[in-house]
């Protein structure tokens, strides 16, 4: 148990896939301009990632592994992500039809979130187990939520703040960016794994 | 190499069996956001919006970014609704010109009894038949000026509700959401 939790710290502060990593940055900075937008986000990149390093750790176990065709991984893993994803795009457009509007073009991009492929090839190069794997895979969604609501209020807050010209608009919110992973580091030394 | 292929095409169409099954079980139908902007707009159906109606123009705000301030009857409550709904800026339209509300009296003089306005009224609010002197009920009124074209003599005229102890009602809709001042960007144009 208390090694779930420490790898749940590990990925979520200590690891950040967006502010330490630098996975996934294109929704970091295209999704945080509102804090609902983000929040939505958060948690169909989070559903995402955990359900996709489990199918990513079954596909690898039980298909790739056997067949000893691990090389093939990467392709096998977009391929089960692109399918996730794309189950997500359709249930939530059941379920939340105006957060499907507003994530728009984002929803389907989760595809090509890096930190998506990222959980599931590190998930294998680490040889980690089905528990694992998903724990792992939950922490760093919950760490790109955390991250991205957190982003959300910061902007929030900037828009209506007086910015000098020349920073207006993205600047700003690169530099933002920037000083969040510096804070970041400061958890290094939290967990040591 | 012939397995590799394989497991991969099979792998493939597993996927794509699932979600062909996740997209028949989870069907969308209709609009849903289309649904709850009509559930936000007024229901007068006076066409001032330039839609023959509440549900076309809800369709044209959730399918082609239409204005969301182009409800007359529902003012400014409705588009913060819209706005806070759709997560839109409140002022991106340039804000709702407010009207004065008017409600629609015909002059007795006047009047020859065509009845055309009876037809174009769409909440029932002027009675009337053949021949004879057509009379308003001003209560139904929703001021939306459209038997104001049909008449063939021009009698029908707008007349502003002065506001008083009598005529004045609560905004619509009675829930009027917070008014995001502060949050509004143009408030700082260098």
């Amino acid at each position: 148990m208390t090694e779930y939790a420490l790898i749940l710290i590990g990925t979520v502060l200590v690891n950040n896939f967006v502010l330490v990593k630098f996975l996934g940055i294109c929704p970091f900075l295209g999704v945080s301009k509102k804090l609902e937008t983000a929040f939505g986000m958060g948690l169909a990149t989070t559903f995402v990632i955990t359900l996709s390093s489990v199918c990513a750790w079954l596909v690898n176990e039980y298909i790739l592994a056997p067949l000893d065709i691990v090389y093939l991984s990467t392709i096998a893993f977009i391929l089960v992500i692109a399918s996730v994803v794309q189950f997500t795009e359709t249930v939530m457009h059941k379920t939340s039809p105006v957060l499907y509007q507003l994530l728009g073009i984002f929803l389907p991009l989760i595809t090509t979130n890096c930190a998506v492929l990222g959980v599931a090839l590190l998930n294998l190069q680490e040889q980690r187990g089905l528990m694992e794997s998903m724990v792992y895979g939950f922490g760093a969604g919950a760490g790109f939520s955390l991250v991205l609501i957190l982003f959300a209020g910061v902007r929030e807050r900037v828009t209506v703040s007086d910015v000098p010209e020349p920073f207006q608009g993205s600047a700003i919110a690169l530099i933002t960016a920037g000083l969040m992973s510096l804070a970041f580091m400061g958890f290094a030394g939290l967990v040591t794994q | 190499m012939l397995i590799a292929i394989l497991a991969i095409a099979a792998l493939a169409v597993v996927m794509g069996v699932l979600l062909g099954y996740s997209a028949l079980r989870f069907r969308v139908e209709g609009d849903p956001v289309a649904d709850q902007i009509e559930a936000v707009l007024p229901q007068t159906q006076c066409a001032q919006c330039g839609y023959p109606g509440c549900r076309p123009y809800a369709e044209a705000v959730a399918k082609d970014d239409e204005a969301i301030n182009k409800c007359v009857p529902g003012g400014e409550a409705v588009m913060l609704a819209l706005a806070d709904l759709l997560g839109r800026d409140p002022g991106e339209a340039g804000g709702i010109v407010e009207k004065p509300k008017c409600v629609a009296v015909i002059d007795d003089n006047e009047c020859i009894g065509c009845t055309l306005c009876l037809q174009a009224c769409p909440v029932d609010a002027i009675m009337g038949a053949a021949k004879q002197l057509h009379g308003i009920i001003a209560s139904e009124c929703t001021g939306c000026e459209l038997c104001l074209k049909p008449c063939p003599v021009e009698c029908i005229h707008m007349r502003p509700i002065e506001t008083t102890v009598r005529t004045w009602k609560w905004p619509f809709p009675a829930s009027q959401p917070a008014r995001p001042t502060e949050t509004l960007p143009q408030a700082k144009a260098a």
